[in-house]
């Protein structure tokens, strides 16, 4: 009995080998990580001139970041008196001594794959109607990528970490009304006593104190390490999601396909075509897909296959 | 020539010379490409190029890189500064622009990659050069230059192409692709293949770069300059220009929101999933201006021209600590009340309570207020209803109001940085009294 027979296989893999059009179809829509993608996709949005990868490449980044990163929360403590040793460490210690390398150049190439991506999106003007929303969450995402690279730029504890965190941090004590050197900031005051000052304005909040120390360093470390990338995690989920759920892959619009596409809808895939009506007009063949897993995967649908 | 600037020069030899070696072998590439197209004359020009490198290569890998001229590098310091440098990029900006279809022919854009490829190889041989340009940490932004233009070329090759054809009347290149083909294998191959190549290219990248650490972390000892990660740098340069609540604050929120409200200002329904300039120009070149001509010229100007005391530096320049910018501005109310009409600046007393201080204040800065409410209400309203009629009416008010005061300000970072180099203004509306600068 091969592998393939065995009741293990198919518990995981739900049908055969996709050396047919039927189970190619099936393998996608089986697969939670695979379903993110449509079934069929027109080739144009396949083409590296048009996309230039760079949403792919972004995603990928961030999983190279989480991977490395969750390798160097073995090691690394975010303490004053070891979070600078432990760095060093890394490079001369550790077995896999390039993996604050790989971990870093990632975060500056992420960084820059999400402007390219921004910048590809803004030049097929991609970002215009169904797509307005999944624009904003995009740039929701950059965001993201910023404050990531920001707050792990923190972690080594030597001079360029400590000042660049001390110059970009010093700009929440300027936030107008709630920094301590923001415009207005005097008109908050209880009885003659100022609310707002160093020690209780913005940057004191972000820092955790006066200056940027020890408790700067752990605040950013939970920040970098937990609550940026769970955020950052939920928005891509969103991304990715509304790129299917937008139509794929932008195009150009084609003249008389509307009415054909609306046809085939018609034809009648059960609830899931109808609630994705765009998606089944931008590329027609997908809606017959999500019909496939309406029929197949039922338990009652008798069968496996 | 200083004998740490020998070190350098030796380390710095070894890898300029593979650098020679791998854009003469993009070159020998060129001439195979131009020779299998009958492209005599080009397959020669980039043969004989090649040619031309691999003997740079060879020098350099065995220890003297070709040297640029020093009177060319001191030439070169004299010219640039803040106000040569910003003008100058955005009048190329502007030239690529108009020349595009021209600029696109990839033989052009070869030769311009070439001369600036060389340039970067001549520059590094130059210990000040190199010493902030090789910096671990400015690597990326150097890739990242040529990534934006490469990535530029290739959408703008493919806009004047689609340009071309939609003044046929044919549709758009990506039209021609209409095949529909299963996401498995080919999407998910290609997927994987790009993962592995991204992460080979990471790995190899960590092995030949180490990541920078330096001294620990030392709160008594402050580094001159200070310097925040480079992709807030652009905004560490507004701060030359813009009070820190405004160039750390206000700024970049608007730069966010005004990024998020782009698809509900854009209203033009075509451009579309194609790459076109024709027929989206506006929206084309308001977002290259402030992408490329603000964010981007900014970020390379706080990178690798602001040295100590975030003074100025050309190119070739040594980052003197002795440098300080002169920075004696003045204020708009200054400019008017003493410059202008040769009178005293207005007092202000806050011993007769808050409204007569607000008051006081308002009179002082009343030339700075009403140039503010001309810039920012009166000449959207005049504008409503003279030239961009037609869009405030499509618009309506509340959006017409967004978007103008969104371009507003995204053009008043230019004029500020006018105004600051002509009349040394700090300030148009300046009131210490409750920290608030404009
Ligand atoms: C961590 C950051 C991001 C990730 C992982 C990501 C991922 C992706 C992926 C995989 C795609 C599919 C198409 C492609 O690869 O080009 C995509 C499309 C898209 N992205 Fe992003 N993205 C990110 C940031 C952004 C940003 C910053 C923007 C815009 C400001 C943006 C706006 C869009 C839009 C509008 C689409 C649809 C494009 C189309 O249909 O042609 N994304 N994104």
């Amino acid at each position: 009995m091969s592998l393939r027979d065995s009741q293990i296989w198919k518990s995981i893999f739900r049908h055969p080998a996709p050396v047919d059009r039927r189970n190619r179809v099936m393998v996608i829509l089986s697969n939670v990580f695979l379903h993110v993608h449509p079934v069929v996709l027109k080739k144009h949005a396949l083409r590296p001139a048009y996309t230039w990868y760079m949403g792919l490449l972004a995603f990928w980044l961030f999983v190279v970041e989480t991977v490395t990163g969750v390798l160097l929360m073995f090691y690394y403590r975010p303490t004053v008196e070891w979070a600078y040793n432990d760095i060093l460490a890394l490079r001369d210690v550790a077995s896999l001594g390039v993996l604050r390398e790989v971990h870093r150049w990632a975060a500056h190439a992420m960084v820059i794959v999400v402007w390219l991506h921004m910048y590809r999106v803004f030049l097929t003007g991609s970002y215009k109607p169904p797509r307005e929303f999944n624009w904003c969450v995009g740039v929701m995402l950059l965001v993201a990528t910023l404050l990531l690279s920001f707050t792990g730029y923190l972690l080594p504890w030597d001079q360029l970490s400590m000042w660049a965190v001390t110059v970009g941090s010093n700009m929440a004590s300027a936030v107008p009304l709630l920094g301590s050197e923001g415009p207005g900031h005097q008109m908050l005051s209880a009885g003659g006593v100022d609310v707002i000052a160093s020690g209780s304005d913005a940057r004191y909040a972000l820092l955790g104190a006066r200056a940027v120390g020890e408790e700067t360093l752990n605040r950013f470390y939970i920040l970098h390490c937990v609550a940026i990338p769970l955020v950052a995690a939920v928005l891509i989920s969103v991304h990715l999601w509304r790129v299917r759920k937008d139509g794929s892959i932008s195009g150009p619009e084609e003249e008389g396909r509307e009415a054909r596409g609306e046809g085939r809808e018609a034809g009648g895939e059960g609830p899931e075509a109808r609630d994705e009506g765009r998606e089944a007009r931008g590329e027609g063949g997908d809606a017959g897909g999500e019909g496939l897993e309406a029929r197949g995967e039922g338990p009652e649908a008798g069968g496996r296959w | 020539m200083h004998p740490e600037s020998h070190a350098l020069l030796a380390t710095t030899a070894w890898w300029l010379g593979w650098f020679y070696a791998a854009v003469a072998a993009l070159n020998a590439g060129a001439a195979v490409w131009a020779a299998r197209r009958h492209a005599w004359l080009r397959a020669a020009a980039w043969s004989a190029w090649g040619a031309g490198l691999a003997a740079a290569a060879w020098f350099s890998l065995a220890g003297h890189p070709p040297q640029l001229p020093e009177p060319f590098k001191q030439a070169c310091d004299d010219l640039l500064g803040p106000v040569t440098f910003t003008a100058g990029a955005l009048g190329l900006l502007a030239v690529g622009y108009v020349l595009r279809r021209w600029l696109v022919v990839p033989a052009v854009a070869w030769l311009l990659l070439n001369v600036s490829l060389v340039w970067l190889g001549l520059s590094l041989s130059d210990a000040h050069f190199a010493a902030i340009v090789a910096r671990p940490d400015n690597v990326p932004i150097v890739a990242m230059v040529y990534l934006l233009g490469f990535f530029t070329w290739a959408g703008t090759y493919q806009a004047v192409e689609n340009d071309r054809r939609l003044a046929r009347g044919q549709g758009p290149v990506e039209a021609d692709y209409r095949d529909e083909v299963l996401v498995w294998p080919d999407v998910i191959y290609l997927e994987l293949i790009g993962a592995i190549l991204a992460t080979v290219v990471l790995i190899v990248w960590s092995l030949l770069l180490r990541a920078p650490l330096e001294q620990p972390a030392n709160p008594a000892v402050t580094p001159n300059p200070a310097k925040a990660p480079w992709y807030f740098l652009g905004l560490q340069e507004l701060l030359v220009y813009f009070p820190p609540w405004l160039a750390g604050v206000i700024l970049p929120a608007l730069m966010i929101l005004g990024l998020m409200a782009i698809p509900y200002l854009d209203f033009n329904p075509r451009g579309n999933g194609y790459y076109t300039i024709a027929q989206r120009r506006f929206a084309y070149l308001t977002f290259q201006f402030g992408f490329l001509g603000l964010w981007v010229l900014l970020i390379l100007i706080g990178t690798f021209l602001r040295g100590p005391n975030w003074s100025f530096f050309g190119f070739y320049e040594a980052h003197d600590a002795q440098k300080m910018a002169d920075m004696t501005n003045v204020s708009l109310a200054e400019l008017f009340w003493v410059t202008a009409l040769g009178r005293e600046l207005p007092q202000v007393t806050a011993s007769h309570g808050m409204l007569v201080e607000l008051g006081q204040i308002a009179w002082r800065e009343a030339p700075g207020l009403a140039a503010l409410g001309l810039y920012y209400v009166a000449l959207p309203w005049l504008l409503a209803r003279t030239l961009l009629q037609g869009l405030a009416a499509k618009l309506g008010r509340t959006r017409y109001g967004v978007l103008t005061l969104l371009l507003l300000t995204m053009l008043a970072l230019p004029l500020k940085m006018i105004l600051v180099w002509t009349v040394h203004l700090s300030y148009v509306v300046n009131i210490p009294e409750y920290f608030f600068y404009f």
